[in-house]
């Protein structure tokens, strides 16, 4: 029971994307479409999951104040077998992604979560945390993505839905993605208002 | 003349904030002052130039011993290490700056502008020279852009937004309108 509070928070009360605002930069950038949206949150969610469980299962041994160190030692070894393993396998995906790729070695959110989490945690809850946290972040690329993709291309993961006398094409350039990023948060922090709200009256 | 090409091209035309997505969380992080931006700006530009010369070497050996594929584990530890020295002078010689920088001086580390400029030195195979002012055309960009950004956003301090849009949402609909600017450079450098 508990450890399904440590896989769900992600989602929604502690999103990384608009509650937490972490990751900003591969958020942006790559959210040009749903489906770059998804390869890059499944990813950086290897990542996290992983380096999440080495970690925490390292956390006995490492002295206080070297730690940081170490943990981006072993966040950026993980980064490295990625990057090799999607050069490898999924060429096409790897080179949309491009500098990304490497640069989720010094994504706030895994650093974050080694040091807030991981570093006190055992290695399944760990694990988990990770992987809810990964899916949270990949949801919230997954929706700016398709956002963008569907106003600037017209396209859902590469499906039409009309013609091309609809597009906005700035959408999918970089002012679309701060935009549409300004946006998405003011309705998350209007929804997080309103909750709050309705739980006072209660 | 190529350097100063490359100079302006990641000064303007490809702005490392607005236009590459690099360094997103300093940039909205210390944006909301102008002393802090300013000096967040420079930090950034020192640690960038050295680095990329650091990072420059470093990348050299690697090629010669036939590591390539250590790079990204090197050169995070040769930027961390080096941010930390930067650390201890500003904390002995600039307590005022260390104090207002705070939690943002060790997080230059993982600011992906530091990474991701020394990685693409690596890839574009930049003569030292040109890696340096690369990296200048990157920290100055990046001190422009907080700059800027530091400066409406004091003046929107001032103003009675609607309560959602307050903080964040409205900071990041600013930086669309600064970043369709900056579209304007787009086309005018060729390298």
């Amino acid at each position: 029971m508990n450890n399904l509070k440590e896989f769900t928070k992600g989602f929604f009360k502690e999103n990384p994307t608009y509650v937490q605002v972490l990751g900003m930069c591969p958020t942006l950038a790559v959210t040009t479409s749903a489906i770059n949206g998804l390869g890059m949150g499944l990813a950086a969610t290897t990542v996290l999951a992983l380096s999440n469980a080495v970690i925490s299962s390292i956390r006995k041994g490492v002295p206080k104040n070297l730690r940081i160190p170490i943990f981006i030692t072993v966040i950026a070894t993980f980064g490295t077998i990625l990057d090799l393993l999607m050069h490898a396998f999924i060429y096409d995906l790897w080179k949309t992604l491009g500098l990304f790729i490497p640069l989720i070695a010094v994504n706030c959110i895994i650093m974050g979560r080694a040091e807030a989490f991981a570093s006190k945690n055992n290695v399944w809850a760990s694990f988990l945390d990770g992987l809810g946290v990964g899916l949270g972040f990949t949801g919230s690329l997954v929706l700016l993505g398709s956002i963008r993709e569907i106003l600037g291309n017209g396209t859902i993961f590469g499906l039409h839905l009309w013609g091309k006398a609809f597009n906005i094409f700035a959408m999918i350039l970089p002012p679309g993605g701060y935009m549409t990023l300004g946006l998405l948060a003011a309705l998350f922090s209007f929804i997080g208002m309103k909750r709050k709200q309705r739980g006072e009256q209660k | 003349m190529r350097v100063f090409l490359i100079l302006f091209s990641a000064l303007l035309v490809n702005n490392y904030v607005f236009i590459r997505f690099l360094g997103i969380c300093p940039f909205l992080g210390v944006s909301k002052k102008m002393d802090t931006a300013v000096g967040m700006g420079f930090a950034a530009t020192f640690v960038l130039v050295m680095s990329s010369v650091i990072t420059w070497l470093v990348n050299k050996l690697l090629v010669v011993m036939g590591l390539s594929f250590l790079q990204i584990v090197v050169f995070i530890l040769v930027i961390a290490t080096f941010v930390q020295f930067v650390e201890f002078f500003l904390k002995k010689n600039s307590p005022g700056l260390y104090e207002a920088l705070g939690i943002y001086l060790p997080l230059i580390t993982t600011n992906c502008i530091i990474l991701g400029v020394a990685l693409l030195n690596a890839q574009a195979n930049y003569s030292l020279l040109e890696a340096v002012f690369h990296a200048l055309g990157a920290g100055l960009g990046f001190l422009l852009a907080l700059v800027i950004f530091a400066g409406v956003r004091e003046r929107l301090e001032l103003y009675d937004l609607p309560k959602p849009f307050e903080g964040l949402p409205i900071a990041l609909i600013l930086a669309s309108i600064i970043s369709m600017a900056f579209m304007g450079f787009q086309g005018l450098i060729k390298l």
